[in-house]
C-alpha cells in the first residue's frame, strides 16, 4: 500500500469556538456519564434502568423531591457562583467548603448570640456575619497567593479541613446544646432567625438570593470595568498587567467575593434548613461547586441551570441509598460527567478532520 | 522529654510519613514530566480501597499492593489522556479524579467497612542495623514497605539526575519542544511517568490500608494526597528532599496523636488541624525560599505540549 494515501485524523484548530458545540458539550457529557454510570452498575451487579428510575422518581416525580431538588441546588449556586468567579480569573479556590462552614458559623454566632433581637434586624446581620465569615476564609489563601504566588489549590483547600474541624470542635464542645442528647448540634436557633419559606416547602429564601447574586454577578462580569479586569486578567495575566491592572488587588476581591457567596450558603443552610448549627450542614456542596462552575463554563445564568440538575443528582442519590447503594455513587457520577466534559470540550477549540498522511492541509 | 518517648514518636513520624512519600514521589515524576495531577488523593484511596479488598480475597498482602498500584495506574491513565491526548485544563482534570476517585472508593469499599485486614505488613527488625542504638529503632524496625521507600528514594534521585532516560524526563518538563527536536517522544514519556506516578499514589493509598491502619475507612487518606502535593512544592521535585519532608509531616501528625495519648488538655479538634495549618505555613515558607533561588518547578509544568505550535 502506498504510504502516502494513508488517512490520518488529526485535529484541527477553529478560528472561532463553534456556537452550538459549546451548547451541546455539556448536554452529551451529562449523557455520556450516566451512559458510563449504567455501564459501572451493572458490572457491579445492579439493574442501572432501575437505580435511575428510582434517582429520577426520587427528585423529580412529586412535590416533595422536586421542591427538595431546588432546595439542594440553593447551596449548590451560592458556592457554584463564588468557585466559577474566582475560576474565571483562573484563581483555583478549591475552599468553596471550608468557606461555607465558615460562614455557617459566623452566622450562627450571630443567631445564638442576640436571641432577642427583630427578625428583620436578625437575618440582615446573619446574611452580612455569614458572607463575611466566608470571605475571610477566602481572603487567608488570596494573600500569600498575591503577595508570595503561593499555590492557592493546596492552601485554599488545607482551609477546608480545619474549618470542618473548627466547627465540630464547638458542636462537640462548647456550643453543644446541653438538651441535645449528647448528639453534635447547638441549640436550635429562635424562630426570628429562619428564613422564610415559600409554598409549604422547605424551599427559603435563600434561592432570591442565590438568583440575585447570579444576576447581579452576570452584571459585573459583562457590563463594569472591575468584570472587564478579571476577564482579562483570566485570558492573559501578562496583558493585565501590561495595561497597568493591579492583579494583586484583584486575587483579594476576587477571593473576598467567591469566599462571601459561599460563606452565604452556608448561612442559609444553617437559617433555612438546619436552624442550628450541626455536625456535616454540608454533603460536599463546595466540591460539587467545582463541577458546576466548569460544566456551565464560569457563566452565572448557566449556574443557576446546571445547580438545578446536580441537585437532582443529589437527592436521586438519596433515594437510592434506601435501595442499598453507597451515598458515594453520587460523587462517582459527578466525577465522571467533569471527565466527560472536560474530554469533549476540545471539540468547541478544535475539529477532527481527516488528512492524508505526508499532505498538509492547506490554510 | 524522655527517651522511650522521642524514638517512640520519630519512629511514628517515619510510619506515617511513608504513605505522604510514596504519592509525592510518584508526584515527582509526572510533574517532572510536566503534568500536574491533582488527583493523588483520588488514586490514593482507590489505591486503599482495592489493596484491602484484593489482600481480603487473597490473604495476600503483596498481592493487594500489586492490584492498589494497578488501580493507581489506570485512573492516572484516565488523567494522561484526558491532558496529553485532549489538552484538558490539567487543574480541572485532576480536582475530577480526585472527585471520582473518592466517590470510586466509597461505592467499592462500603462493604469493606469495619472488617481487620487479613495479612498486613508487619514491623520487620533488620539485622544487625535495628539494634544500632536511636536510629535502629526509628529507621529499622518498619515494614518492608518503609524498606522500600528507602531503596526507592536514591534509585529515583540517581535515575533523574545520572542517567540519560532520567535527562530525557527532565527535557520533557523543561522544555518539550526542544525535548521533541531531540527525538525525544514527548507523548509517551508523559503517559509513562503520569502511569507511573498514579501506580506509587496507590502504593501510597494502600499503605494506608495494609500497614498504617490497617483496615478500611472512606476517605480514609484525609487529605494526604493533598499534602502530599504540597510536599512535592517544598522538595524542590527532588526524591531525597520529599524524603526528609515526608518525615517532618509525618512527625507533626505523630505528634498530635502523642500529645493526646500523654492527656493533654487540649481538644483533639485542634490537634487534628495540625497538619493542615503546618502544611499551609510550610508552602508559604517553601514557595518564598523558591523563588529567591529561582526554582519555580519544571518550565512547561501544566502546560499541554502542541507540536503546531512549536
Amino acid at each position: 500500500m502506498n504510504k502516502q494515501s494513508q488517512l490520518t485524523l488529526t485535529l484541527e484548530k477553529r478560528l472561532a469556538p463553534s456556537r452550538w458545540i459549546s451548547f451541546l458539550v455539556p448536554t452529551i457529557s451529562v449523557a455520556m456519564a450516566l451512559l458510563f454510570g449504567a455501564i459501572f452498575l451493572l458490572m457491579t451487579g445492579h439493574d442501572p434502568l432501575k437505580v435511575y428510575e428510582i434517582m429520577a422518581e426520587g427528585a423529580f416525580g412529586s412535590k416533595y423531591g422536586l421542591s427538595e431538588t431546588v432546595v439542594k441546588s440553593i447551596p449548590l449556586m451560592l458556592t457554584g457562583l463564588g468557585v466559577s468567579i474566582a475560576f474565571k480569573m483562573l484563581l483555583w479556590n478549591i475552599g468553596a467548603e471550608g468557606q461555607l462552614y465558615m460562614g455557617a458559623f459566623a452566622a450562627s454566632w450571630v443567631a445564638l448570640s442576640f436571641p432577642d433581637a427583630s427578625p428583620g434586624f436578625l437575618l440582615s446581620a446573619m446574611f452580612l456575619a455569614g458572607f463575611l465569615g466566608g470571605a475571610l476564609w477566602g481572603l487567608l489563601p488570596a494573600l500569600p497567593r498575591a503577595f508570595l504566588g503561593v499555590n492557592e489549590v493546596i492552601t485554599s483547600l488545607m482551609l477546608n479541613y480545619v474549618a470542618i474541624l473548627w466547627v465540630d470542635y464547638l458542636v462537640y464542645g462548647p456550643w453543644k446544646d446541653p438538651k441535645g442528647f449528647n448528639f453534635p448540634l447547638t441549640a436550635p436557633f429562635t424562630p426570628s432567625a429562619d428564613l422564610p419559606t415559600f409554598f409549604g416547602t422547605r424551599i427559603h429564601l435563600g434561592l432570591v438570593v442565590a438568583l440575585a447574586a447570579a444576576a447581579i454577578l452576570n452584571v459585573v462580569l459583562w457590563r463594569t470595568r472591575w468584570g472587564y479586569e478579571i476577564r482579562v486578567i483570566g485570558e492573559s495575566p501578562a496583558a493585565a498587567r501590561y495595561a497597568g491592572m493591579n492583579i494583586a488587588r484583584n486575587i483579594l476581591l476576587v477571593m473576598f467575593l467567591s469566599g462571601g457567596l459561599a460563606g452565604l450558603a452556608g448561612m442559609t443552610e444553617v437559617a433555612g434548613i438546619t436552624h442550628r448549627l450541626q455536625h456535616g450542614i454540608s454533603p460536599g456542596y463546595g466540591y460539587s461547586a467545582i463541577i458546576i462552575a466548569w460544566l456551565s463554563k464560569l457563566s452565572p445564568g448557566a449556574v443557576v441551570l446546571v445547580s438545578f440538575l446536580l441537585g437532582a443528582l443529589l437527592v436521586g442519590g438519596y433515594s437510592i441509598q434506601s435501595s442499598g447503594l453507597p451515598a458515594a455513587t453520587v460523587s462517582m457520577l459527578q466525577g465522571a460527567i467533569l471527565f466527560f466534559v472536560l474530554g469533549s470540550e476540545i471539540l468547541t477549540k478544535y475539529r477532527l478532520v481527516l488528512v492524508r498522511r505526508g499532505e498538509r492541509r492547506a490554510n | 522529654m524522655d527517651q522511650m518517648l522521642l524514638i517512640s514518636i520519630l519512629a511514628a513520624a517515619v510510619t506515617s510519613g511513608t504513605p505522604i512519600l510514596y504519592a509525592a514521589l510518584g508526584e515527582i515524576l509526572a510533574e517532572r514530566s510536566g503534568v500536574l495531577n491533582l488527583g493523588l488523593e483520588g488514586m490514593m484511596l482507590v489505591g486503599a480501597v482495592s489493596g484491602f479488598m484484593a489482600a481480603v480475597k487473597t490473604s495476600n498482602p503483596w498481592l493487594g499492593l500489586m492490584v492498589a498500584a494497578l488501580a493507581g495506574g489506570v485512573l492516572a491513565l484516565i488523567h494522561a489522556f484526558l491532558t496529553i491526548n485532549l489538552r484538558a485544563n490539567q487543574v480541572v482534570s485532576g480536582l475530577a479524579l480526585t472527585i471520582f476517585g473518592t466517590g470510586l472508593s466509597g461505592f467499592l469499599g462500603k462493604p469493606l467497612i469495619g472488617i481487620p485486614a487479613p495479612q498486613t505488613f508487619k514491623p520487620v527488625t533488620i539485622p544487625l542495623l535495628g539494634k544500632i542504638p536511636l536510629l535502629g529503632p526509628i529507621l529499622f524496625q518498619q515494614d518492608y514497605l518503609v524498606y522500600l521507600s528507602y531503596l526507592l528514594v536514591p534509585i529515583l534521585w540517581f535515575y533523574l539526575y545520572r542517567t540519560r532516560p532520567g535527562l530525557h524526563l527532565r527535557a520533557v518538563g523543561e522544555n518539550p519542544a526542544a525535548a521533541d527536536a531531540m527525538g525525544v517522544g514527548v507523548f509517551s514519556l508523559r503517559y509513562l511517568y503520569v502511569a507511573v506516578g498514579g501506580m506509587l499514589a496507590g502504593i501510597g493509598g494502600a499503605y494506608l490500608s495494609l500497614a498504617y491502619a490497617p483496615t478500611w475507612l472512606e476517605n480514609m487518606t484525609a487529605g494526604r494526597g493533598w499534602i502530599a502535593i504540597a510536599l512535592v512544592i517544598f522538595s524542590m521535585w527532588d526524591p531525597v528532599r520529599a524524603l526528609l519532608g515526608s518525615y517532618l509531616f509525618g512527625g507533626v501528625d505523630a505528634l498530635g496523636f502523642r500529645i493526646q495519648a500523654v492527656g493533654a488538655m487540649i481538644p483533639s479538634f485542634f490537634l487534628n488541624m495540625l497538619p493542615y495549618i503546618f502544611t499551609i505555613l510550610v508552602l508559604i515558607l517553601a514557595t518564598r525560599e523558591g523563588s529567591r533561588r529561582g526554582a519555580a518547578g519544571p518550565g512547561a509544568l501544566g502546560l499541554p505540549y502542541d507540536r503546531e505550535e512549536r
